[in-house]
């Protein structure tokens, strides 16, 4: 599996950091449902997912990595910080 | 038909010519009082006790496959209650008491093997973790026993007591885990409950759960409408999809581990020898092959196939933990789907939903539990009560935060274990 930065081209998987789905981050005052649904609960679905690489070993961007969790085929990646993913700024 | 050492002999003199199935391969009935989604080592283990503790006979086991064609057939066979927090504890003590009388109950030969796992340690922490963890395995009623480098020595020689970097300073011996025939285990649970009237269909995909006013009423198939009092989930990696046809998310994430196994050797490894380094947990087959892994891959999947990189790291360590195995051609790999809770630990509870109930969130510590599993869910399914080996796997924990079992003491989050 082989990531395409969009920084820093593609790049082997062993130069990432996976945090696992991309999602839009609650306000800190947001109400428990809110968190637990952010913190705990997935949609884990069998098809396409966004999730959150860190390039470690390379630029240090967050990346926005759409796959497919079937085929292991990676589908687009994009700046995280440009979708306002994860609290990436 | 029982089985024997008597009947083994009798068919071997008269051309094994009276073997029958195992089980029967039934149509689906148009109602039943419980449903179970998933023909695996929990559903079949479900249904019979279910069927033999509670008398409840109706029961149809719906697998979209074949048995025992998911993870109880894509595991690393090993059975251990070497676990410490409350809640693991009583429960894998309580699932080793069912393996150790497993094959007598089931009458049937899994192979259960009580060959003692021993763990690694490589530095003070480990062994203050070890020492811990052993006194909470004696405390729940276990075995469990700390040997110094020359205690490991003794048992394992052909470790690597020169590596500077991970030195072997001991490890905690459980004498009584071991391994297991793991598609034994599903066919003896398959048998044992067909044997009581269970229907097990196979290639039988639920695509479908009915719910009406908060209360099941059976589940949509690939071989049509099937009405039932209870549906119980036990679908593993794909907890989450089929979860989903309720309406329910679940706080799990499928993340895929690989398992390996070499070409058939003589005997070498005679426990089965898990390292606090590196994750590698080691063992030998009956059949001679070397079975072994390590961690996750770290991302999510349902390919049931991992990427190279794990592959490079389960055979560094091999090697420099057992350099001795370094002559030995690796046979074949594999991946299993892990069904990843944020605490590492599972989930036997009601759904929410009245007659819906769940049974996921495995992780990697799905073969082991299997007995315990389908005793306690048995027991919450034919009581509506958990069953006391099993109180604390309730799903409200994550959103509480009250009663996480974080074993790994890493944090309960996501992509942590």
């Amino acid at each position: 599996m082989r990531i395409n930065c969009p920084n820093c081209g593609e790049r082997d998987r062993r130069e990432f950091y996976v945090k696992g789905a991309a999602l839009a981050r609650p306000a800190a005052a947001a109400a428990l449902e809110a968190w637990h649904d952010h913190v705990n609960l997935r949609d884990n679905p069998a098809g396409e997912l966004h999730e959150l690489w860190y390039h470690e070993m390379g630029c240090g961007a967050w990346i926005d990595v759409c796959r497919n969790v079937v085929s292991h085929a990676v589908l687009s990646t994009a700046l995280a910080s440009a979708a306002d993913l994860g609290g990436a700024r | 038909m029982r089985f024997s050492g008597w009947r083994v002999l009798k068919e071997g003199l008269t051309g094994n010519k009276g073997w029958a199935p195992h089980w029967r391969n039934p149509e689906p009935k148009p109602e039943y009082d419980v449903v179970i989604i998933g023909g695996g080592g929990h559903g079949l283990a479900t249904a019979y006790y279910l069927a033999k503790n509670y008398g409840i006979t109706n029961i149809a086991v719906l697998e979209k496959g074949y048995l025992g064609g998911g993870n109880v057939g894509r595991n690393t066979t090993i059975v251990r209650a070497n676990y410490y927090l409350p809640g693991n504890s009583e429960f894998y003590s309580h699932s080793l008491k069912l393996w150790e009388g497993l094959e007598q109950d089931l009458n049937y030969n899994a192979m259960m093997s009580q060959r003692g796992v021993m763990m690694i340690y490589h530095n003070d922490g480990q062994r203050d973790a070890m020492v811990r963890r052993g006194n909470a395995i004696i405390n729940q009623g276990d075995d469990a026993e700390l040997l110094d480098v020359e205690g490991v020595r003794k048992r394992a020689p052909f470790l690597n007591f020169d590596n500077n970097r991970f030195p072997i300073m001991g490890g905690l011996l459980h004498r009584r885990g071991g391994t297991a025939r793991h598609d034994a285990v599903a066919w003896g649970f398959a048998r044992g409950a067909d044997m009581r009237g269970v229907d097990l269909i196979q290639n039988c995909e639920v695509t479908g759960i009915d719910i009406d006013n908060g209360k099941v009423r059976g589940v949509q198939t690939t071989r049509g409408v099937i009405r039932a009092k209870k549906v119980a989930l036990a679908a593993a990696g794909r907890s989450g999809q089929v979860a989903a046809l309720a309406g329910l998310r679940l706080p799990i994430e499928s993340h895929v581990l690989q398992a390996f196994v070499s070409e058939g050797l003589k005997p070498v490894l005679n426990h089965v020898i898990a390292f606090a380094e590196s994750h590698l947990y080691i063992s030998q087959s009956d059949k001679g092959g070397l079975v072994f892994g390590s961690y996750l891959d770290f991302y999510s999947s349902y390919a049931a196939r991992g990427n190279l990189p794990m592959v490079e790291h389960t055979m560094e360590s091999c090697l420099a933990m057992v350099p001795a195995l370094g002559k030995a051609r690796l046979l074949r790999s594999w991946g299993g789907i892990m069904d990843m809770t944020p605490d590492g630990s599972p989930i036997i509870d009601q759904s929410g939903i009245e007659g819906l109930y769940l049974n996921c969130g495995w992780c990697y510590g799905g073969f082991k539990a299997i007995p315990g599993s389908g005793d306690a869910y048995a027991h919450l399914i034919a009581t509506d009560r958990p069953h006391g080996a099993a109180t604390k796997f309730k799903l409200d924990r994550f959103r509480s935060g009250h009663g996480l079992m974080d074993e790994e003491g890493t944090g309960a989050q996501h992509n942590l274990h």
